[in-house]
Order: C-alpha cells, then sequence, then structure tokens
C-alpha cells in the first residue's frame, strides 16, 4: 500500500514539474528592438545583448536598468555611432531566472551573434549566465549583481576575467569609510560596533578595519552584538571609555538608530559613520544625537550635475519619470561598455569575432570611463573602483555631501 | 577612563535595564503569588503601553505627560480586562489550561499589534531629555538617573501599598489561602483584580521606561523583556516581592557585565543559565520560601 502511494506521489511530482518546465520552455516574448527603429547602418552594426528581469517579482530593478542602458546606447546611436557604426540591442527577459537567463543567453549568441553582454540585473541569474560566458570568452558587464560569486569563484580561486560590474559590493563601503575617515575627517582612532552573524555588517567591518590599519587609523575597540538585541550601552560604554575619532556601525537603519541614541547617552563624543544600510536612519534617532554623522551611498538623486543631467534626459525618454540608482547604474555600465567597444574598433576587428571581444575585455579591464554615479577603473576582482555617494546627516535630514 | 569608574558605569547601565526588568518582575510575583499563574502575557501588556506612548505622542502629537498617564491607565485597564476575560472563567480549571490561555491572549496581543500597527517597528519621540552628570570620569545619563529614580520611587510605594493597607493586607491573606480569606469576608474576586491591576500599572511604567531608554516600540518587543523579567522573577523567588526587585537588578547587571567583557553574543544564553541554574539548584530562588504542599 505504501509503496503504490508512494509511486502515485511520484508520479504527480514528476507531473507537476513537467507541467511547469512545460511553460518555462514555452518562448518568452521579447520586447526587445522596441526603442531600435532598425536603421540601416551605413557601416554595419555591433549587436549587444540586454539581459534582465523586465517581468516578475523583481521588474522594478530590471526595467530600471534596461532603460538606463538604452538611454546611453540610443544617445550614442544618434551621434552616430561607434566608429560610424550602430548599435543593435538584442534585449531578452530572463524573468529573474537563472534558467531563463542561461537559455536567453544561449539565443543570443547561437541566433543574434552577440559581441558583448549587459546583464544580467540579479545575482542569481548574473551567476548562471557566467558560467556559460567565461569559457567562451564573452565581455559581460552587470549593473546591479552585487555577490562576490559573480567575478570570482572563491571555490577555485577564479577570476572571471570577461564579467565586470558597476555597482560596488558590499565590503568595498567598509574600505571607503576608512579613507573617508582618515582623509577628510582626519581620524587617528576608531571604534566598531557590528551584527555579529549578519554577513552585509561583518563583510563592512572586516573591510573597514582591515583598511583602517593600513592607512594607520587604530582601531580601538571591537565591539559586536546579536541579532535583535536593544541594548548596547555596555559595549558602547567600553566605546565610550576609548574615546574614538569615529565610530563605524556598519548595520541596518534601526539598529544604527538605537546604537547612535544609546550612544549619546553613555558618553559617546566621536563621529558616527555608517554604509548604504543607513538610509532613513533619521527616522530611527533624534536630530540632536545624529548631527553629523556620514554614511556612503551607491546613488543620490539631483547630487551631481552629471546625475541632474541624467535626472532631465531620462525624464524626456521615459514620460517624466525620476530614474532611480538602477537605472543610474544601468547608464554606467552601458557608458563602460561602449567606452571598450570603441577601443576594439580603433583597433580595426571585426565585431563578433574572438580577437574582437578579447579586445573589449582587455578595453574595459584597463577603463577609466566617466559614468553618471562615478569614473570607473576595476580591481583585480574586477570590481569597480569608483566614487561613493557621501551623505551627511544635518538637522536631522540627510544631505548629499560630496562625492568621494 | 580608570577600572574602577569603568565598572560603575556598568554597573549603572545593568541597574538601569535591571530597574525595568524588575518592575516587570513585579508583576509576573505578585499575580504568581495570588493564583499561581504564569502570565506570559504580562511582556506583551508593555509592549501596549510602549504603542499607547507613541499614539499620544507622536500620531496625536500630545505632550509626554499624558503619553506616559495614558500608558500607564491604558496598562491597567487592559490587564484588568485580561483577567475578567481570559483568566476568571478558567479559576477552577487546572493550572496548564490558565498557562496556555496565558501563552494565548500573548499572541493575540501580538498579533493584533501587527495587524493594526504593522510589523515594522515606530520611532519613539524622547519622553524625558536633560543633560548627562558627569561624576568623576564616570558618566551618567539623564534617562538612567531616571529610570533608576522612578522604578525605586514604585517599589516603594508597592512596599507601602502591600504591607501598610487593607487591600495589602487582603491581598496577603489571598494569596496565603484564597478559601479561608473568602470565609473572612475579604472580596476574592476584586483582591485579584486588584492585583492585576497594580502589576499591569507597574508594567505601564516599565513600558515608559523602557521607551525612553530604547526608543522603538515593535509588536514583538515584549516577548523577550517578559521573558528575563521571569528569569528575574524565578531568581528572586517567584511569589517574593523584594525577590522580584532583586532578581531584576541581578539580570540586569549580569547581562551589563556579560557584554563588557565582550561575550555580548552570549548575553541571552547566559540569562537562560541562569534560570537552569536555579531551578536546579535552588527552586524557591533566593528570597523564596519553601512552601509545604498541603494535603
Amino acid at each position: 500500500m505504501k509503496r503504490i502511494l508512494a509511486l502515485v506521489l511520484v508520479l504527480v511530482l514528476a507531473l507537476a514539474l513537467f507541467g511547469c518546465g512545460g511553460k518555462a520552455n514555452e518562448p518568452s516574448k521579447t520586447p526587445g528592438g522596441t526603442d531600435q527603429p532598425g536603421k540601416p547602418a551605413e557601416g554595419g552594426s555591433i549587436k549587444i545583448g540586454l539581459l534582465g528581469c523586465i517581468t516578475g517579482e523583481y521588474a522594478q530593478y530590471g526595467i530600471a536598468v534596461h532603460n538606463g542602458a538604452k538611454l546611453y546606447i540610443n544617445k550614442v546611436n544618434a551621434e552616430g555611432g561607434v566608429n560610424g557604426k550602430q548599435i543593435e540591442i538584442v534585449e531578452y527577459d530572463d524573468k529573474g531566472d537563472g534558467t531563463e537567463a542561461v537559455n536567453a543567453f544561449t539565443r543570443m549568441v547561437d541566433n543574434d551573434g552577440i559581441t558583448a553582454l549587459i546583464g544580467s540585473v540579479l545575482s542569481g541569474a548574473t551567476i548562471a549566465v557566467v558560467s556559460e560566458a567565461y569559457p567562451i570568452g564573452m565581455p559581460m558587464i552587470s549593473a546591479s549583481a552585487t555577490a562576490a560569486g559573480v567575478t570570482y569563484n572563491e571555490d577555485t580561486d577564479t577570476v572571471f576575467s570577461n564579467v565586470f560590474r558597476v555597482c560596488f559590493i558590499d565590503p568595498f563601503q567598509g574600505e571607503k569609510m576608512a579613507h573617508f575617515a582618515a582623509e577628510v575627517l582626519g581620524a587617528k582612532t576608531a571604534a566598531v560596533i557590528y551584527e555579529t552573524g549578519n554577513d552585509y555588517a561583518v563583510g563592512l567591518k572586516d573591510a573597514f578595519v582591515k583598511a583602517a590599519q593600513e592607512i594607520g587609523i587604530s582601531v580601538v575597540a571591537d565591539e559586536g552584538y546579536s541579532k535583535g538585541d536593544k541594548d548596547f550601552r555596555s559595549q558602547l560604554t567600553n566605546i565610550a571609555a576609548k574615546n574614538p575619532d569615529v565610530i563605524f556601525s556598519p548595520n541596518y537603519y534601526e539598529d544604527d538608530g538605537m546604537i547612535v541614541t544609546q550612544a549619546r547617552q553613555v558618553g559617546v563624543t566621536g563621529t558616527f559613520l555608517g554604509g548604504d544600510g543607513w538610509a532613513k536612519v533619521t527616522e530611527y534617532a533624534s536630530a540632536a544625537d545624529l548631527e553629523g554623522s556620514y554614511y556612503c551611498s551607491a546613488y543620490a538623486p539631483g547630487s551631481t550635475d552629471a546625475v541632474k543631467q541624467f535626472e532631465a534626459d531620462y525624464a524626456a525618454a521615459y514620460n517624466g519619470e525620476t530614474p532611480n540608482m538602477f537605472a543610474a547604474l544601468g547608464y554606467d555600465a552601458a557608458v563602460v561598455l561602449v567606452d571598450a567597444l570603441k577601443a576594439a574598433e580603433a583597433k580595426g576587428l571585426t565585431a563578433g569575432t574572438d580577437e574582437y571581444k578579447a579586445a573589449v575585455i582587455e578595453a574595459m579591464k584597463n577603463t577609466s570611463a566617466v559614468g553618471v554615479t562615478s569614473q570607473y577603473s576595476f580591481d583585480e576582482f574586477n570590481n569597480p573602483i569608483k566614487d561613493a555617494v557621501i551623505i551627511k546627516i544635518t538637522d536631522g535630514k540627510e544631505v548629499f555631501d560630496r562625492m568621494f | 577612563m580608570s577600572v574602577l569608574s569603568m565598572i560603575v558605569s556598568q554597573l549603572i547601565n545593568g541597574l538601569q535595564s535591571g530597574s525595568v526588568y524588575a518592575l516587570i518582575a513585579l508583576g509576573y510575583s505578585m499575580v504568581y503569588g495570588i493564583i499561581m499563574l504564569l502570565n506570559f502575557a504580562h511582556g506583551d501588556i508593555i509592549m501596549v503601553g510602549a504603542y499607547i506612548v507613541w499614539v499620544t505622542m507622536s500620531v496625536l502629537g500630545l505632550p509626554p505627560a499624558v503619553g506616559i498617564i495614558a500608558a500607564v491607565a491604558g496598562c491597567t485597564l487592559l490587564g484588568v480586562i485580561i483577567e475578567k476575560v481570559a483568566y476568571t472563567p478558567l479559576r477552577k480549571s487546572p493550572r496548564l489550561s490558565l498557562l496556555i490561555t496565558a501563552i494565548g491572549v500573548s499572541f493575540f496581543l501580538q498579533n493584533i499589534a501587527q495587524l493594526i500597527i504593522g510589523a515594522g517597528s515606530k520611532t519613539m519621540p524622547a519622553i524625558v531629555s536633560g543633560p548627562n552628570l558627569y561624576i568623576g570620569s564616570v558618566n551618567l545619563s539623564f534617562v538612567a538617573i531616571v529610570t533608576i529614580v522612578v522604578s525605586l520611587i514604585s517599589m516603594a510605594i508597592l512596599t507601602i501599598l502591600v504591607q501598610k493597607t487593607k487591600m495589602g493586607k487582603a491581598m496577603r491573606a489571598v494569596s496565603e489561602d484564597m478559601g479561608t480569606a473568602q470565609l473572612m469576608g475579604i472580596s476574592v474576586n476584586k483582591t485579584i483584580s486588584f492585583t492585576f491591576a497594580i502589576g499591569s500599572a507597574l508594567a505601564g511604567i516599565g513600558a515608559v521606561l523602557y521607551s525612553c531608554a530604547y526608543p522603538q516600540a515593535s509588536p514583538t518587543m515584549g516577548s523577550m523583556l517578559g521573558l528575563k523579567a521571569f528569569v528575574a522573577a524565578v531568581l528572586g523567588g517567584i511569589g517574593s516581592i523584594p525577590g522580584a526587585m532583586i532578581g531584576g537588578f541581578a539580570i540586569g547587571i549580569l547581562e551589563a557585565f556579560v557584554s563588557a567583557v565582550g561575550l555580548s553574543v552570549w548575553k541571552d544564553g547566559v540569562v537562560f543559565a541562569i534560570l537552569i541554574l536555579v531551578l536546579l539548584i535552588k527552586p524557591t530562588g533566593i528570597m523564596g520560601r519553601e512552601i509545604k504542599e498541603k494535603v
């Protein structure tokens, strides 16, 4: 009896799986090329892929990235293209799913013959594509995939030399804030307080401590707390005893608000620094306690002239919409890629060939392209070295301070 | 900062959180003393109190005094309502049914708060504020002083109430022997309701003090707080009023020093290890009397 039941269950499961599989294999509609009226290019064209989740749960991210990237490429085409050639966008939707992403990528390579890829949007889908793109040396740049595994496989110690990204990865913020503390605030001593067991907080803290030691800030107190804690007085009393110039608190905003409030109560007077988890912290602590704190972020609306120009162009192209960080990074990904295409064209190579792709990768690796959010260069793991937005808290408001 | 002033600072941190634990532990202990019920909904009364402060001050924009009065009055009322609705009908049932009902009330309060106000935490406005004091190199925060002083005053009033008034005498009589007390003409129902009211009023004061120190209210904030206070009540000897105070301060100070030596991750673990140790070694707690089972 049990065996029959098990068999039936297995069958049902198998059918259910086939059902899903069938759906997944239906050709997905590709709304690509809508912005590309198929101008016959005089000097031929360069095909690049644009891949991301433009439908489904995470569509907000994908649509913004795609709009940003298309905004720049359309601009380049309108100005005459690269070396007289129009850039042709082949756009696919991966719905944020790894299998869909790989299917779409295979189609782009086999049917469309792309030369380079902007994508994907989510880390998971991007990693899936990387495993296909790395062996064939396809130049690839993601606007928003933050996972370390996108450009580097820790197990095999392999850097995926063909893959780049324009968003900074989490630990980068810790490094940034250490340099900011030393170079702008002139800090000599620092303390850290972080949630143990939270990858984000620990990653930022480790990077901060490492960078601080390298540039000569002494880390005088290293205090942890566990998830759900509301009382940080004991740790903060330890920190107060050391009287550090800056306190780095790379946690999420609710905890950060509580930490700052209690820190002032137990007599911590140093400047607080944080990562992008601090956004909206002003709702969680008083203006007086937060006054003069800094945190870093990837994007701030209306911050620099470049951002203002981008916002105006974006609004003009997309019915007055205000771009977010994802749109700006999508734009920047296109900037870095097109800059590399120019370098490959300058060598007189033919788009689509292996030499051309290698030249594009080579050019991206040594890029100094200037996008909306920063100028770019890449480190040994193909992660961007770029400016972060520094936000200062003044009078209970989170105000753009500078690019750093 | 010298080692000594460091120790004093940490002691003050401990006394501050300990006084909130003590106020809540008192509510646990009094209710247990009178009807042998571990009122696990007690921690959630704190949560409701914190939200009352938030609503009166942040949403309605009323001054702190109104918020404090509303929280204490609201908690008192809530405590009595819970007793009338959930516990009185079960007075004759096995104690396990009461315990399970208490857990049910706790979940009910948490979920209703989540439904009405949302799962995210709300930020409290500053209820009291003042300058930090310095004694030598020891920094005394204004909030810490207020917390410790207010809870000590509350405890003094409670002691007078229990020892010197007629109602206090009735409470002691009912907790000693409910049947005989009734025969002596004491209204048991009234006395039990009064006990819940006092316990919940202390929870209301605890809620205000907690909100001063940790200015965030969330639907589940009461559960860990309630458990810690429960451990404090057991440590002090459940049913004993001075025991609850001592237990509360002891747990607060212990937590402060565990965190101070860098074992903050173990803070909760140490507190619950205390519970296990007390139950193994001296189940009656520090101040508890051993009561012979009446046959």
